[in-house]
């Protein structure tokens, strides 16, 4: 099973839209409400991120037994730094986005806590992909 | 404790979850900064805020975080309610500051996280 989504960069209205639909959709299939807890918040940090810095993105979600693949893409200014971004406190976050109750530079860190396996690439002026993978199942 | 003695210790405004009020809350946390409670793992807890957008709710939902309290009355808007009733949250407000309503459900046991 597919799920895609799209999302509106300074959309901070719909931001966690995709993370709740797909809370939802794990519910239904029955899964461990901790695994659950996991993907979604990683989710919804990695669609923060996108409303936050770029201006568009998408988010491809694909349900295989036992796992799940998260496949987010954005166009924006990218990552000059990844290893940088990777650090807990660093932000180049707006004050609008502070405002939203953000930006304290814990995203990254964050998704990659919630993940078991996560990949992130970024070409500077165009955008960034992230591709985050955990299991479903005992 | 149970919902409806925090509200009770906190005059606090009920906006949704009315029949809810006999959850137990076990855990607080106190914060306006997301990412910080997108970190929490624990059940049974109970979120104090200042921040009251959207955000704060769903900040909630993700979290598994079933009860939400923004302090020093500030307004609530009807996006956030009808997301709070959405994903069954009890959504509630006091006028009191973030530093007295975790000080009174300090003295009344409600466990810190960190």
């Amino acid at each position: 099973m597919d799920l895609h989504y799209d999302i509106k960069g300074g959309d901070f209205v719909n931001a966690g839209h995709a993370s709740s639909s797909l809370k939802k959709v794990l519910k239904q299939l029955n899964v461990d409400s901790r695994r659950i807890k996991r993907l979604v918040i990683a989710l919804y940090e990695a669609e923060v991120n996108v409303v936050a810095h770029a201006y568009r993105g998408t988010i491809q979600v694909q349900l295989y037994p036992g796992e799940v693949e998260i496949t987010v893409e954005d166009e924006g200014p990218g990552i000059e730094d990844i290893e940088q971004a990777m650090q807990e406190g660093y932000s180049t976050a707006s004050p609008e986005v502070r405002e939203m109750g953000f930006g304290a530079g814990m995203g990254l860190p964050n998704i990659k806590r919630n993940c078991d396996r996560f990949h992130i690439e970024s070409t500077p002026g165009k955008g960034t992909s992230l591709v985050i993978r955990n299991s479903i199942s005992d | 404790m149970q919902l409806w003695e925090i509200v009770t210790l906190l005059d606090a405004k009920v906006l949704t979850g009315g029949s809810e009020l006999s959850r137990e809350v076990e855990h607080a946390f106190a914060s306006d900064l997301m990412s910080d409670v997108l970190t929490v793992d624990h059940t049974n807890t109970l979120l104090i805020t200042g921040l009251s957008n959207l955000q704060s709710v769903r900040t909630a939902e993700m979290s598994d975080i079933g009860q939400v309290i923004v302090v020093r009355n500030k307004e609530v808007s009807v996006e956030m309610i009808r997301l709070a009733r959405a994903s069954n949250i009890v959504l509630l407000t006091s006028s009191y500051s973030m530093y007295r309503v975790s000080g009174i459900l300090y003295e009344a046991g409600i466990e810190p996280i960190f």
